[in-house]
């Protein structure tokens, strides 16, 4: 059986007492900013970024990332339970039933079931991470300029499809997003480009500041908008161990989750969130208790908790496979195998298997060493919820600074930092989702290079990207998906989706 | 409602990416452009450049159509004193060293929330730089110069 084999190797490197040590910072670094309100997963990746470039070990240091990952949803999920703040929009529809579990004496059976959900989840995904990533590493394989090129349109276009608000400026981002990209010297004739002279931008915008820019600094300007007291409900947590009711309730939806996470989280462009709705609107239909939904229903918890990382760990599959992102989390993570020296795509299993496998066992130590850290500490989390956001911010501004800084010691990052700052916080004013531009930005040079590449072994003949089979069938998914967003009624369910999510 | 009312949010914003597009582009008619087949380091950029100014130009037409959204609060505080901590961290980090420059950077970065006290502002600034001290430059081993060059020593 080669699969348990690769899983055999991946977790004897996972379970490796450094990678174990890391796994564990990275799962309570995670929880413990993406615990403060407001910021979300991608805020706090993006913040904790640079850390992980301190270890020399890129096994460790993408194991620590992933772990960061995992415990920044966990810690989002707890805010919009406790608080009534999620801090990313996959966990929104956690916060409609779990608040509402929380004000009814409940938190901690919510707060339980989140974990539970999560961790039934993380393992069968995990697994279909396992199962699923060879074969398409096979065919990824056979891939060649023309075939990356018409896969990274399909990756943008369906971020677009999954962004909030209008699709035209969505799309107006990710062009932004791939202009901003191909800043830097061009390699093919080593001419710098649109770097205004600057020679400290030759080898790019650094994509860290970028990130920490457009994520972090945004983020923490939109906080200050409105500065009020977050009134936290609950000061002490009990009762943490659901019933023997709650476990009957939640089974079902739980399984359900998990089937809708896995399948819609491979779908480039953001599927965790997509899950988490999809799985709140299954859960509603078909449950008995229906009138409890909006007041307190377990189910409300159990399903979009369990679809939401269901999905969050299936989203690593074209990541790992085919270098493709599909969302900003998984922009980040090439990001940082970029900066570690790894090409990311699909021979990355092949050339790296310790890393493949291992980043793939690390997952479900991560699930695992969140459910048994999590809950027990879960005074601890809440505890932190009552720290003024004012204190925070100079922190988070200090490290961020430290840490972009740390990347490559050029102090130029540290002014793009304040340039993407200002912005990131425009942009999203002007109802402009960031997510696509950082994918744009990450995918720039990429698709630049595979269209000068086809356009060179076609001879300048662009029929290339229609006339072979795979490269077509990939274009008419990405025109497809295009088509059905334009379309009316999709247009107006999509806007009715976000809407409620707000 | 007004039969030509234009949609300040989305005026902006088609103005912002017709900025950038134009920028790019003018920046791109510069560059070797080449053609389809050997595709000079202009040519991508400026396609992409034409894009961006054409769906500027769509979000403005849009902006006409529709009933104006209000912006909302604007953190120009936040603005003031969140944007030059990193700016000034990158301009003092050789000259003044890593202490100093931390310490300083954090206690710009305090004064963005109208609620921070001076006091509250320097002891925070203060414990941040020795625990900064302690994990980066200490533990794990920075290249960083403590104290820089313009410092008398």
């Amino acid at each position: 059986m080669e699969l348990l084999d690769n899983l055999a190797l991946g977790f004897s490197t996972a379970t490796s007492l450094t990678n174990l040590g890391f796994c564990l910072i990275g799962v309570l670094l995670g929880t413990l900013i993406g615990v403060l309100p407001g910021i979300g997963a991608t805020a706090t990746i993006a913040m904790l970024l640079p850390i992980t470039f301190q270890i020399g070990d890129p096994v460790s240091s993408l194991i620590m990332l992933a772990g960061i990952y995992y415990g920044a949803q966990y810690g989002g999920s707890t805010t919009a339970i406790l608080i009534n703040m999620p801090g990313e929009s996959s966990s929104a529809v956690t916060a409609i039933d779990g608040y509402q579990m929380a004000k009814n004496g409940r938190a901690g059976a919510a707060l339980a079931i989140a974990a539970i959900g999560s961790f039934f989840a993380g393992t069968v995904s995990t697994f279909l991470v396992a199962v699923f990533a060879p074969p398409l590493t096979a065919i990824a394989l056979e891939f060649g300029a023309a075939e990356y090129f018409s896969l990274m349109i399909v990756g943008l276009v369906s971020s677009v499809a999954l962004a909030h608000g209008s699709i035209v400026k969505a799309l107006a981002m990710v062009v932004l997003g791939l202009l901003l990209g191909i800043v830097g010297t061009d390699i093919y004739t080593g001419t710098p480009r649109f770097t205004l002279g600057i020679t400290e931008y030759a080898d790019g915008l650094n994509f860290v500041a970028v990130a920490v820019g457009v994520f972090g600094v945004a983020e923490i300007l939109r906080n200050l908008e409105n500065e009020h007291e977050r009134s936290v409900l609950i000061r002490k947590v009990s009762g943490l161990m659901p019933t023997r009711e709650d476990f009957r309730r939640m089974a079902a939806p739980i399984v359900r989750g998990t089937i809708i996470g896995s399948a819609l989280g491979i779908l480039p462009g953001g599927g965790a969130i997509l899950a988490a709705f999809a799985s709140y609107t299954v859960e509603k239909r078909v449950s008995k208790n229906r009138g409890e939904f909006g007041k307190g229903a377990i189910e409300g918890v159990a399903g979009p908790e369990s679809a939401n990382n269901a999905g969050a760990q299936t989203s690593f599959i074209p990541m790992l496979t085919l270098g493709i992102p599909a969302n900003p989390v998984m922009a980040l993570m090439i990001g940082a195998m970029i900066i570690q020296g790894i090409v990311p795509g699909p021979n990355v299993a092949t050339e790296q298997p310790a890393l493949f496998w291992g980043i793939i066992a690390s997952m479900w130590i991560g699930n695992l060493m969140l459910i048994v850290l999590n809950l027990p500490l879960i005074g601890l989390w809440v505890k932190l919820l009552t720290i003024p956001y004012y204190v925070l911010f100079p922190i988070i501004m200090a490290f961020c600074s430290i840490g972009v800084y740390s990347v490559s010691t050029n102090v130029f990052d540290l002014y793009a930092v304040a340039f993407f700052g200002v912005l990131g916080y425009v942009l999203t004013k002007l109802r402009c989702e960031p997510a696509p531009l950082l994918l744009g930005f990450v995918l720039g040079p990429l698709l630049e290079e595979n269209l000068r590449r086809a356009m060179i072994l076609s001879r300048g003949d662009p029929s290339t990207f229609v006339t072979r089979p795979i490269s077509a069938g990939l274009l008419f998914i990405a025109l497809a998906v295009l088509v059905i967003v334009f379309l009316p009624a999709v247009k107006k369910k999509r806007e009715e989706v976000f809407v409620e999510e707000n | 409602m007004k039969p030509f009312a234009i949609d300040r949010t989305n005026g902006l914003c088609a103005a912002l990416f017709i900025a950038f597009g134009a920028f790019f582009a003018a920046q791109s008619l510069g560059l070797e452009i080449g053609t389809a087949f050997r595709m000079g380091p202009g040519y991508f950029p400026l396609a992409l450049a034409v894009v961006l100014i054409l769906l500027g130009i769509v979000i403005l037409v849009q902006a006409v159509r529709f009933e104006s959204e209000p912006i909302g609060h604007i953190a120009w505080r936040g603005m003031l004193f969140i944007l030059p901590a990193p700016i000034f961290f990158g301009l003092t980090v050789r000259g003044l060293g890593f202490i100093p420059s931390i310490f300083l950077t954090a206690l710009i970065a305090s004064f963005a929330s109208g609620r921070m006290k001076p006091l509250t502002a320097l002891v925070l600034s203060a414990g941040l730089t020795l625990f900064a001290f302690l994990v980066f430059s200490y533990a794990l081993g920075l290249p960083f110069r403590r104290f820089g060059p313009w410092l008398p020593s």
